[in-house]
């Protein structure tokens, strides 16, 4: 196939030129949405030979969703397989629903159980799609997955691998691929995020290209929790238990059926029968699922200064020496703010300039340097700025 | 571009190509009155005597379908409503294991949500049932039984089933015997006044014909409750317009297929032997599943199960080659599920997982053969490296 056999007119942003690397043989993981799909486009016409792969990873495929968009159902599996007829690459379903539960929803569920807020999307991309996936890919001969992530992978004068920022600041997704080692990065293929495309130039493109999907809504929740009912869902594998919902100073104010139906910052869902002493409004500034509490306090009280985090891992090499500066992102869209940082007994310690509040236990801390994801941590412990 | 799936579908022949397109540009409803409707009905009755003939039954047998799905669905379903409206004690349904899904689906949907009582026929390790199980099953209680249902051969290990003694058994019994000859058609003698069965499916794309279309031959004296109502076309028993071009293109394909059934059996036999040994020598634990003697089971059949390999992932390696073949078994939402085949027959759930299923057809020759040859060995090796999931 040559590079440019078919292809419809360049697209604004995309590859026009020939092909300047090697040609590589590319498993496309296809969700059924459309970056996937138009990152699949993209990696056939850059000169690849791709095969498009879908991951099932419901053990209940054959639920349909209604609105909500997300990756285990049967029309998902359709749109993909549609998706790689147009493009006109070979197409598989792959069975991860084992391992996905393992490592993705169990580790859901035990995080919530242990009183943190985990990201299951993160634990997806390090555990499922650049470890089982990219595993078995390159067991079959395959150089590289290839996905609809926005984020820019750097080859650098010396070799080694980075991870960037998406040039569409507002699409950007390295914090939920802050997880990768260099290992993952140098078998990583994001064709959407090298090429500065907006969500919407892209949606255009997969249009002219013919996709199906290029309408498609995005999904925004937690793929395995159908109806979006998180609270719902933790309930239902957690069970409900009636505890005490108690003031900063231990006075109960409240009660509730659940400590891990809360996450810390969480204001509404308290229904705390009579207003604090201040009159202001209070927030979930703590969960403590041994003795099933949760405790609330006024906004000033979920500020933090610090944070511990455990499991560091470092994007493309090694821990950085010393303390450096950075700038931290905490939550996926999250805003940047500048920390200073360390690896200390191999925990991750970060002092923030200025307190940053609504920092969850179980989250990720990704680090900067510029554009560039330095490393992640997964968030054990804050240290209040009061 | 070696195409090793067959029992899939296979190209249609020539000839019922020609047939089929000279029909498609002819107008007429065959249970019209007019002149255009009575040139359709001719070719209609036309195919159907010819299919009749080549099947060993009365043309007045030949209920035509959509195909293979609906004739067994028609086959099992109906008999099991009529039989039971007959006498309401005739409430067990007698399967084997190792059908398809378009029969064994059927089993159970009917005793999910109709009552049915279904006994599980004991298959050997080929997947074979014995003559005797079926008696047993039978003289449990006589009286209550509804029908039963063993396909002619199997679709994915290719074992035949010795139907003459299972319909001789519930001959006796006066119980209605369904078989699915959808794979033995065009590979074995077929003839259904000769094998005593009451019903038997066919499908025209397995033998050369077009898709969508297919026949259930059902004795005179059977009257299943209809699946489709509406005209009543077929008998009473099946409704909808006939597919006239599609049905005259069957026709010739079943006639041609059943001549040439005995060539076709040799060359097809003795391909199939050199696939075997030569997969066997590439890959020497690959186990050979269904019956190691050519006389029981499908000359166009092999089937392999590789240990510690996914099927998918050889499905994938050697379709990267551009070799067709298949794992053998059904999907669920496009995921391979563990061949319920060979788990009826007894295999290891781990082993029934890595088979692959090669099937040889009209138009296979000796270079697709090496082609598998040649590719086969490297892609188990991939396979394994990749592990089960």
């Amino acid at each position: 196939m040559t590079e440019t056999s078919g292809a419809p007119d360049a697209f604004p942003g995309a590859p026009t030129g020939p092909r300047t690397g090697p040609r590589l043989r590319v498993l496309a993981a296809m969700s059924g949405g459309v970056d996937s799909a138009v990152a699949a486009a993209r990696a056939v016409e850059a000169g690849h030979e791709v095969t498009g792969v879908h991951l099932a990873l419901s053990a209940n495929p054959q639920s349909f969703r209604t609105g909500a968009r997300g990756c285990c159902t049967v029309e998902d599996s359709r749109d993909a397989r549609r998706a790689a007829d147009v493009i006109g690459i070979p197409f598989y379903v792959w069975d991860l629903a084992e391992r996905f539960r393992a490592e993705v929803v169990d580790d859901f569920i035990d995080e919530y159980r242990a009183g943190r807020t985990p990201n299951p999307c993160l634990r997806c991309n390090e555990k499922i799609k650049f470890a089982a996936l990219l595993d078995r890919a390159l067991a079959l001969g395959f150089d590289a997955v290839c996905t609809g992530h926005y984020a820019t992978v750097r080859l650098t004068q010396d070799g080694r691998r980075e991870l960037h920022r998406s040039s569409d600041q507002a699409k950007d997704q390295s914090y939920v691929l802050g997880v990768l080692d260099d290992r993952q990065l140098a078998h990583a293929l994001f064709p959407l995020g090298d090429t500065g495309a907006t969500k919407d130039e892209i949606r255009a493109e997969a249009e002219r290209r013919g996709l199906a999907v290029a309408r498609k809504p995005d999904s925004h929740d937690i793929c395995f929790i159908a109806d979006g009912d998180t609270q719902g869902f933790l309930a239902r594998h957690l069970g409900s238990a009636e505890g005490d919902i108690l003031d900063e100073d231990g006075t109960k104010v409240g009660t509730h059926q659940g400590a891990h139906g809360f996450t810390v910052g969480q204001r509404r869902g308290l229904r705390i029968g009579h207003p604090a002493a201040d009159g202001k409004p209070r927030y979930v500034l703590d969960i403590s699922p041994v003795d099933n509490t949760v405790t609330v306090g006024p906004a000033e009280a979920l500020d933090i200064a610090a944070l511990t985090a455990i499991r560091p891992r470092w994007c493309g090499g090694t821990a950085p020496e010393g303390s450096g500066r950075y700038t931290a992102q905490l939550r996926a869209h999250g805003a940047e703010t500048p920390v200073t940082a360390e690896v200390v007994d191999g925990e991750l310690r970060v002092a923030f300039d200025a307190p940053v509040r609504g920092v969850a236990p179980g989250q990720a801390v990704v680090l900067y340097d510029d554009t560039r994801v330095v490393g992640s941590g997964t968030i054990a412990h804050t240290r209040a700025a009061r | 571009m070696p195409y090793l799936d067959h029992a899939a579908t296979t190209p249609m022949l020539p000839e019922a190509q020609e047939v089929m397109t000279a029909h498609l540009g002819l107008t007429g409803n065959a249970s019209a009155l007019h002149a255009a409707g009575r040139r359709a009905r001719r070719a209609v009755e036309e195919g159907r005597e010819e299919l009749a003939a080549a099947l060993g039954a009365r043309p007045s047998e030949v209920v035509l379908t959509s195909g293979g799905t609906e004739a067994d669905n028609l086959a099992v379903k109906g008999l099991y409503w009529s039989r039971t409206a007959a006498d309401p004690r005739r409430r067990r349904l007698l399967a084997s294991p190792v059908e398809h899904h378009a029969v064994l689906d059927v089993v159970q949907w009917l005793a999910d949500h109709q009552g049915a009582v279904v006994e599980w026929l004991p298959v050997d390790a080929l997947g074979r049932v014995r003559p005797e199980d079926l008696r047993a099953a039978i003289e449990r209680a006589p009286d209550e039984v509804a029908l039963a249902t063993v396909m002619w051969a199997n679709n994915e290990i290719g074992t035949i089933q010795p139907i003459a003694e299972l319909s001789a058994v519930a001959a006796e019994f006066d119980i209605p015997l369904h078989a699915d000859a959808v794979q033995a058609v065009g590979q074995l003698p077929v003839d259904f006044a000769a094998s005593g069965l009451t019903a038997l499916t066919v499908s025209g794309h397995k033998i050369g014909g077009p898709l969508g279309v297919g026949a259930l031959l059902l004795t005179r004296d059977a009257t299943p409750v209809p699946v489709l109502h509406g005209g009543g076309q077929e008998r009473e028993v099946r409704s909808g317009t006939l597919d006239v071009p599609a049905v005259a293109a069957f026709a010739t394909a079943a006639r041609l297929t059943v001549e040439r059934r005995p060539a076709f059996a040799r060359r097809v036999g003795a391909l199939r032997d050199e696939l075997v040994a030569r997969v066997r020598g590439a890959v020497p634990d690959a186990v050979f599943n269904g019956d190691p003697d050519p006389a029981g089971r499908l000359p166009a059949n092999a089937h392999f199960a590789f240990p510690g390999c996914e099927g998918d992932a050889l499905l994938l390696l050697l379709d990267a080659q551009g070799i067709a073949c298949s794992t053998g078994s059904a999907c669920t939402a496009g995921v391979a599920q563990p061949s319920h085949v060979l788990l009826a027959a007894g295999a290891d759930p781990e082993l029934a997982r890595g088979t692959l299923r090669f099937s040889l057809g009209h138009s296979s020759t000796a270079a697709d053969v090496a082609a598998v040859a040649e590719a086969i060995g490297p892609a188990v090796a991939r396979a394994r490296a990749a592990g089960l999931s």
